[in-house]
């Protein structure tokens, strides 16, 4: 790998440009009720049907923090390594939508529940580590429907109130692969922790982009300009490509950046700006006062942590010390908590190293054909386990093995029942193999004579012909192992 | 007939309970009275019909369990009443029935009480005459030559209407003096509890870390009833106080010998009346015949007090304000876009009162000034409590006066805020360090209108301040004057 260098650097007309990213991340906490109120989270429910009094924000109505979802805040904290403020605040940001009934969103602001801490990422080039700022607390805000009806604009407030972590990047990522790649492990360690479900697209994970831009080798930051509210890793990729570029070439013609807030259009794949920096909303945040300070004791926060699953890094290193896995094959595999989980369900049944390699192989190349998560896999953990056990004990050869695997692809059916039914069972019996073997060298005299006045290479003859007579299903390693003896 | 409406909180539900008056008289008796008061303006909203049916209920039923089975009470139009309109005394609010009750009233009418309709208040509370309400000021019971009065404010219905009898007690909201102030204005008892005793939930919210319920009623005895009825933890509340349940009423007493009582010389301010002064020489005298000691001490940033207040107190209504956006309830005004339908809406559907305390606190929480208003206010608000801890650990209870004025005339003051906002001077110190303190009527100035003096006690200890209230009340003999001119 020592050969793979980061090399993202971006051609201007006078030099290579280096491009600076961080990234905001909303990522929308998995719990049953709303951050103050008690009603359901559920997506796609009808419009307005999953509002309380609180979220409408009708008079005289107060938020209650719901526990689980600072337990969840908490937890994500930990798996980020990150430092869990004991003190924290919620804060009142306060701007007029008609989908943010309040007239404010309830934040935090000056004091987050969890402060610094750190993502890994396996790069080509090695591992890099990008900073975490702080992780805090909020509520989401409703939808404006601007497209049913003519004359009037809709609000759905059913995700009024939703709690949302905002995961706060520092501005260490260099290139679109990298942010690729942060986002994909961030989404990975929640969805171990079981804090955010991570589909984007029902807008459970989005970010907000800062992209700015320097001359290679110069330290100093330029300005940089927020790209608002993205929502899939294609996008933001494709968001920070264009905004490096645009803002390249104004510098190189001369111009300055205006530090802004820009929207990504993904038909016209453009950034266009929304508002500069003059026109910035005034927030005026100030602590909530319906809102006590949020007070952790350590006992809170040790038994959360006593909850904490085996998360990405340290899985890992378990697959390779212990499984014996390859670094690539284990990052492939710790990827995604559900390629994991199936991992897992193949390999403690079946061959640690076997179950990566027909995962990595075979399996992935199935779903990447038909577009599939390995959450919608045509072949079952439990089926897949049983082909490697196939293999392992020699019922079939790892060729025939393939041709297993794609009958299993078709109706995710039992391997030892595929085998049956089309007779591609190994044939396996010395005995059996013994006397196809002394058929064939009976008939070769000539070439049995010829290897053994030193053509070895026709040892492959042999195998082939035996391969031949037993239709391909002759154990290889039974054949080698007698036409070694037979030709002494 | 007419007498039931002169009987106190305590004696009422006690005749009620024991038959002597069945709920049913008592109601037809307020409710009679409630009618011929229309002058007054106490009333937004009357609930007269359902108050006779429910009273009815009560006595055929024989619904005598609740400690205040069978009073009739209107309460504050800024408590969210379930199916009856409620408005905050504002033009934005008009036409929003509530699907809820707030905690608060709800305790009421769990305990007993008949709900008679909802009374007059300035805007969002937001005043200390009644004359920012947009229904028209309430017209003080007590009159100077033939020149209508103001009752005091925010809650000038509640205390007009219980001064006048046309409603047995009733609860306010006191968020730098509210319930105190109205009270002294009018010749009645008002208390407003340590900041978390009751909860605030379903009462519109006004200033958040200021506001809290609390009681007005004819004497020091129906108000300890009341805050029983009232008080409570709720978890709907985060600022509620989990604080074990107390029997006020039953521990009542007037024995306040050797309690050590406060006199801070801070609250001797430039032109105040002689009479105010003369009053509180009173109150101390009779403290003493009662058996407590006289301690001066001193409170230094009370003089800060008022301009905290006035950072505070808007900065927080400028947000808890904003959810009035035409949107979902109340008043809306048409725009041709969404931001000029906000405009519209408010421009028309909020008072100059409101509007100016909107303007306030947009301002003093505005990047480049939060600093030096906001977050300074925050740090002198924490000297001001530091203040009365200090003294605390020296005197059980301070006794002051409860304004530095009597009533004055409606008009007298309108156009004149400072003028208006030095009226709270003596009772906004005590929201700022979240206590309790009660206003008891003490006295008349020399036109005849009544005068009040305060006592503030420790947090959650009001039964302290009741005692107090209770020995002072029967020193002073005070007796109300009310003529019912206007009927």
């Amino acid at each position: 790998m020592a050969d793979n260098k980061f090399d993202y650097y971006l051609d201007g007309k006078t030099a290579k440009w280096e491009v600076i990213i961080g990234l905001e991340v909303h990522a929308q906490v998995t719990s049953s009720a709303k951050l103050f109120s008690g009603s359901s989270t559920k997506f796609g429910s009808d419009p307005n049907s999953q509002v309380s009094l609180v979220d409408a924000a009708m008079p005289g109505m107060l938020p209650v923090i719901n526990k689980f979802c600072i337990e969840q805040a908490v937890k994500t904290g930990l798996g980020l390594k990150a430092k869990i403020n004991r003190f924290s605040k919620f804060d009142r940001k306060n701007y007029f939508y008609a989908d943010l009934p309040q007239g404010y969103q309830i934040s935090q602001f000056k004091f987050p529940i969890v402060g610094e801490g750190k993502i890994v990422l396996d790069m080509p080039y090695g591992t890099k580590v990008v900073g975490i700022e702080r992780l805090h607390l909020e509520q989401d805000a409703g939808k404006s429907l601007h497209d049913q009806d003519p004359e009037n604009s809709f609000v759905d407030l059913n995700r009024s109130g939703i709690a949302l972590m905002e995961i706060v990047g520092k501005p260490d990522l260099r290139s679109p692969e990298e942010v690729g790649q942060y986002v994909k492990k961030l989404r990975s360690i929640m969805r171990y922790l079981n804090t955010c479900d991570g589909n984007m697209d029902e807008g459970s994970l989005r970010a907000d982009v800062n992209v700015s831009v320097r001359k290679q080798g110069s330290q100093q930051l330029g300005t940089r300009c927020e790209i608002k509210n993205v929502n899939s890793i294609k996008f933001m990729q494709q968001a920070i490509e264009y905004e490096a570029k645009r803002q390249i070439d104004i510098i190189e013609d001369g111009g300055t950046i205006n530090q802004e807030t820009r929207l990504y259009d993904t038909k016209k794949n453009e950034t266009r700006s929304m508002r500069s920096k003059e026109d910035a909303h005034d927030y005026r945040y100030f602590p909530d006062p319906d809102l006590l300070p949020l007070v952790l004791d350590s006992e809170f926060i040790e038994n959360i942590k006593k909850t904490l699953p085996e998360l990405p890094d340290e899985k890992k290193l378990r697959l390779m010390n212990d499984f014996g896995l390859s670094s690539y094959d284990a990052s492939i595999i710790i990827s995604e908590k559900d390629i994991s989980d199936y991992y897992e369900d193949v390999a403690k049944n079946s061959d640690y190293k076997l179950a990566a390699n027909w995962m990595i192989v075979e399996l992935f190349g199935i779903l990447n054909k038909e577009g599939k998560e390995i959450k919608d896999s045509p072949v079952s953990a439990v089926n897949l386990s049983k082909l490697i056990n196939l293999i392992k004990n020699g019922t079939i050869s790892g060729k025939i093995a393939k041709t297993v695997f794609e009958q299993m692809v078709q109706k995710n059916e039992n391997p030892e029942v595929i085998i049956e039914k089309s007779g591609l069972k190994q044939q396996s019996d010395p005995k059996e193999l013994e006397i196809i073997i002394d058929n064939i060298i009976k008939k070769n005299q000539d070439k049995v004579i010829e290897y053994k006045s030193g053509k070895i290479k026709l040892f492959s003859f042999f195998v082939g012909q035996a391969m031949k007579d037993t239709a391909g299903k002759g154990n290889p390693q039974l054949i080698n192992n007698i036409l070694s003896k037979k030709l002494k | 007939m007419g007498e039931i409406t002169k009987l106190t909180l305590v004696n009422l539900v006690s005749k009620i309970k024991s038959k002597e008056i069945s709920a049913l008289d008592a109601c037809s008796d307020y409710v009679n009275r409630i009618v011929k008061s229309k002058k007054l303006n106490t009333f937004v909203t009357e609930t007269l019909e359902q108050a006779i049916s429910s009273a009815k209920k009560i006595d055929d039923n024989n619904l005598k369990e609740g400690i205040l089975s069978g009073a009739p009470i209107a309460v504050k139009d800024l408590f969210c009443t379930k199916n009856v309109e409620t408005t905050a005394s504002s033009k934005i609010l008009k036409g929003f029935v509530p699907t809820y009750e707030s905690t608060v009233t709800s305790k009421l009418w769990e305990r007993g009480a008949v709900l008679l309709g909802k009374l007059n208040c300035d805007e969002f509370a937001m005043g200390s005459s009644n004359e920012t309400s947009a229904f028209g000021n309430v017209i003080n019971p007590y009159k100077v030559n033939d020149e209508n009065i103001v009752p005091g404010g925010s809650s000038g219905g509640c205390s007009a209407a219980v001064a006048a009898d046309l409603t047995v007690a009733t609860v306010g909201t006191d968020t730098g003096g509210s319930i105190r102030q109205p009270a002294a204005f009018t010749g009645i008892v008002g208390l407003k509890p340590t900041y978390g005793r009751c909860s605030r939930w379903g009462i519109v919210a006004f200033a958040s870390s200021l506001d809290q319920a609390g009681p007005m009623t004819k004497n020091v005895s129906d108000c300890a009833l009341m805050l029983d009825a009232i008080s409570g933890f709720d978890e709907k509340d985060s600022t509620s106080a989990n604080t074990k349940k107390e029997e006020f009423l039953k521990n009542l007493n007037r024995n306040i010998k050797g309690l050590k009582i406060g006199i801070p010389k801070e609250y001797i301010v430039d032109d105040m009346p002689k009479e105010i002064q003369d009053l509180w020489d009173k109150g101390i005298s009779w403290m003493k015949e009662s058996g407590a000691i006289i301690k001066d001490i001193s409170l230094p940033h009370t003089k800060y007090a008022l301009p905290t207040y006035y950072i505070i107190a808007p900065a927080e209504a400028s947000s808890n304000l904003a959810r009035y956006d035409g949107v979902r309830y109340g008043f809306r005004a048409s725009g041709k876009d969404l931001n000029e339908m906000y405009e519209n809406t408010r421009s028309l559907g909020f008072g100059n009162e409101v509007k100016r305390r909107i303007m306030i606190g947009t301002y003093v929480l505005s990047s480049g000034y939060y600093d030096a208003y906001y977050l300074k206010a925050q740090q002198v608000r924490r000297l001001i409590k530091n203040d009365f801890d200090l003294v605390f650990k020296d005197v059980d209870a301070i006794l002051t006066p409860t304004a530095p004025s009597s009533a004055f005339k409606i008009g007298e003051k309108k156009d004149d805020p400072i003028s208006m906002y030095l009226n709270d001077v003596f009772t906004v110190p005590i929201n700022l360090a979240g206590l309790p303190a009660i206003s008891i009527p003490a006295g008349f100035d020399k036109s005849g209108l009544p005068l009040g003096l305060q006592i503030i006690g420790k947090p959650f200890d009001e039964q302290t301040v009741l005692n107090s209230a209770y020995a002072l009340e029967e020193k002073i003999g005070f007796k109300s004057q009310v003529k019912d001119w206007w009927m």
